[in-house]
């Protein structure tokens, strides 16, 4: 067989399928974006112009949504990056038990979105019968009600804890993989843990760190069943994200027109992220 | 080594690691285990207040689960759409990945990072043309629709767990086996699948994760007939299905399959998340 043919035969199907994937819908959402195409207004037909972008931007909803997508992005990479790093330090060393750990603080990462934003929700931040409102009350502090006092941050809380695991996971595999003799000479040489924290811990971690932020970016710009299943974008618009805010748009007002102006903007948005993401990760993972 | 490591290292602060590890893991876990509880709980223990620790487990969540809204059905829907779009993906992306891998030209790192940026748009940006795709193509709530879908949206990251995967294969076993006089088929086969197993195992296993689990698609495209778990979970966000006791029965049904699988293969899964760039 061809030595040159067959890598390009090889590549084919994946190539052109992906790249259907990406150009039908990016041209029919551009054409839709420029058109009237309301579903249950079908008279209303016809070119036009910006209109859509100037509805979808100029709505009063739009500024929350993009803020709650930086905010929801932004703490939820923190408090993982965070968290997963302590953790993994912490489960570093063998300890009694440390399989069983290990295999418990995996878990939610392999919980469903609407299940984990459904047993929040009911189970853990009920306002009456939670179990955090039991424990405020246990405190004789006043249950708060978390889905409809702090919306946003209560989703914050359900994504990050799903993710945690994911961070914990990859930063505890970097960890495995340190060179233990320059661990030892660092101790000889009489580094404190502090030391051999700033030192060679935490440079150890770029790399990972890389690539938790890259993959949590592209789940996360998409966050929905979380807020779907919960707070449906609200109150007001406490919790809606760009996501959301097009779905509410192409679902409940039943405007493709605007819902594709939306996704042209979250494409943008995405690629601006990606941009920076991808070259980062990418000279990243060169060698 | 791990003997004489641990020999050298204090009892106290073993004690306070050992603490301080099983609390936090404790912590986390909890929302399951409390979940796991409530699904074995009556509707009004299910609520006590104060929580109950300790009761006499019913089984009757789980008979009504299933009564009330066929939870089997969309447990076939999940095993199905799940099992099957992870295959047409492992068989869109393995040749893919193979090629750059092996054949590596002078477009490779484009097409590489031109394949993970389709991943960065956002499923919604691509929600209304595949809709209406979908339903001109009466494709609406049908297990295929989800399947291509699914298997499209993992493509990307299919392709790019495998090819560092491959890419960690020493191209001196392929060139000798060619030399050889090994054919593709031969190549692969005796080569390539004993060698890549791993990686192909943990992409697979990610994209039944990520299949199972996703939301968006699932709640938009598919209904009553080909809805998955996740549909069925989300029906019970309305008001009036708000049984704990019920709801937690049919979470944990929702989840096991795949937590369970979770643990058992979560080596091969960091592997392959980190797209085998940490090490």
């Amino acid at each position: 067989m061809n030595r040159r043919l067959l890598p390009r035969l090889l590549l084919t199907p994946a190539m052109v399928t992906l790249f259907l994937w990406m150009i039908v819908p990016l041209v029919m959402t551009l054409y839709f974006s420029f058109i009237h195409y309301n579903l249950m207004q079908p008279d209303q037909t016809g070119f036009a112009g910006l209109e859509n972008f100037e509805y979808f931007v100029t709505d009063p909803s739009f500024g929350t949504a993009v803020l709650n997508t930086l905010l929801l992005l932004g703490s939820v990479i923190l408090i993982t990056v965070v968290f997963g790093v302590a953790i993994a330090l912490l489960i570093n060393e063998p300890f009694p038990g440390r399989g069983i750990v290990r295999v418990l603080l995996i878990s939610p990462f392999f919980v469903m979105p609407t299940v984990n934003a459904l047993m929040w929700k009911n189970m853990m931040m009920n306002p009456i019968y939670g179990v955090l409102a039991q424990v405020w009350m246990f405190f004789g502090a006043q249950p708060v009600d978390w889905l409809t006092d702090l919306p946003l941050f209560s989703v914050i809380v359900m994504v990050a804890w799903q993710w945690l695991p994911f961070a914990t996971l990859i930063f505890m595999t970097a960890l495995q993989s340190m060179n233990h003799e320059q661990l030892e000479a660092s101790r000889m040489d009489g580094a404190n843990y502090l030391q051999q924290l700033r030192y060679l811990y935490v440079p150890h971690l770029g790399r990972s760190v890389a690539v938790v932020v890259m993959i949590e970016l592209i789940f996360l710009l998409s966050i929905f069943a979380e807020i779907y299943t919960t707070t449906g974008g609200g109150p007001g618009d406490a919790s809606t994200n760009v996501t959301f805010l097009i779905f509410k748009q192409a679902l409940l007002n039943f405007d493709a027109g605007v819902a594709s102006a939306g996704a042209l903007f979250a494409v943008l948005l995405a690629n601006i992220a990606a941009v920076f993401l991808i070259r980062m990760v990418g000279k990243n993972l060169d060698k | 080594m791990t003997a004489r490591r641990r020999s050298s290292y204090p009892l106290g602060l073993l004690a306070l690691r050992t603490v301080a590890a099983w609390g936090v893991a404790l912590l986390l876990f909890f929302p399951l285990g409390w979940l796991l509880l409530t699904a074995f709980k009556t509707e009004l223990q299910a609520i006590a207040v104060p929580p109950l620790l300790f009761f006499t487990p019913t089984f009757e969540n789980f008979h009504e689960v299933q009564e009330r809204s066929d939870y089997l059905l969309y447990a076939k829907n999940s095993v199905i759409t799940s099992v099957l779009s992870t295959v047409v993906g492992l068989m869109l992306a393995a040749p893919a990945a193979y090629a750059m891998a092996f054949f590596k030209g002078k477009y490779t790192k484009d097409i590489l990072m031109w394949m993970l940026s389709t991943k960065m748009m956002p499923a919604v940006g691509a929600f209304v043309p595949i809709y209406v795709l979908a339903q001109k193509s009466h494709l609406l709530d049908t297990q295929l629709a989800l399947i291509i879908v699914f298997a499209l949206s993992n493509l990307p990251i299919m392709v790019w767990m495998l090819y560092s995967h491959f890419k960690d294969i020493p191209r001196e076993i392929l060139e000798a086996a060619r030399m050889d006089g090994a054919t593709l088929w031969q190549e692969v086969r005796l080569v390539l699948l004993p060698l890549g197993m791993g990686g192909l195992a943990s992409t697979g296993l990610l994209c039944l994760v990520l299949s199972w689990n996703e939301a968006f698609w699932s709640l938009n495209l598919s209904a009553a007939k080909a809805g998955t778990l996740a549909t069925l979970i989300a029906s019970y966000s309305s008001p009036e299905g708000l049984f704990w006791a019920k709801l937690s029965a049919a979470s944990l049904m929702a989840i096991a399959p795949i937590v369970v699988f979770g643990w058992f293969s979560q080596k091969q899964l960091v592997q392959g998340l980190t797209f085998g760039a940490v090490k």
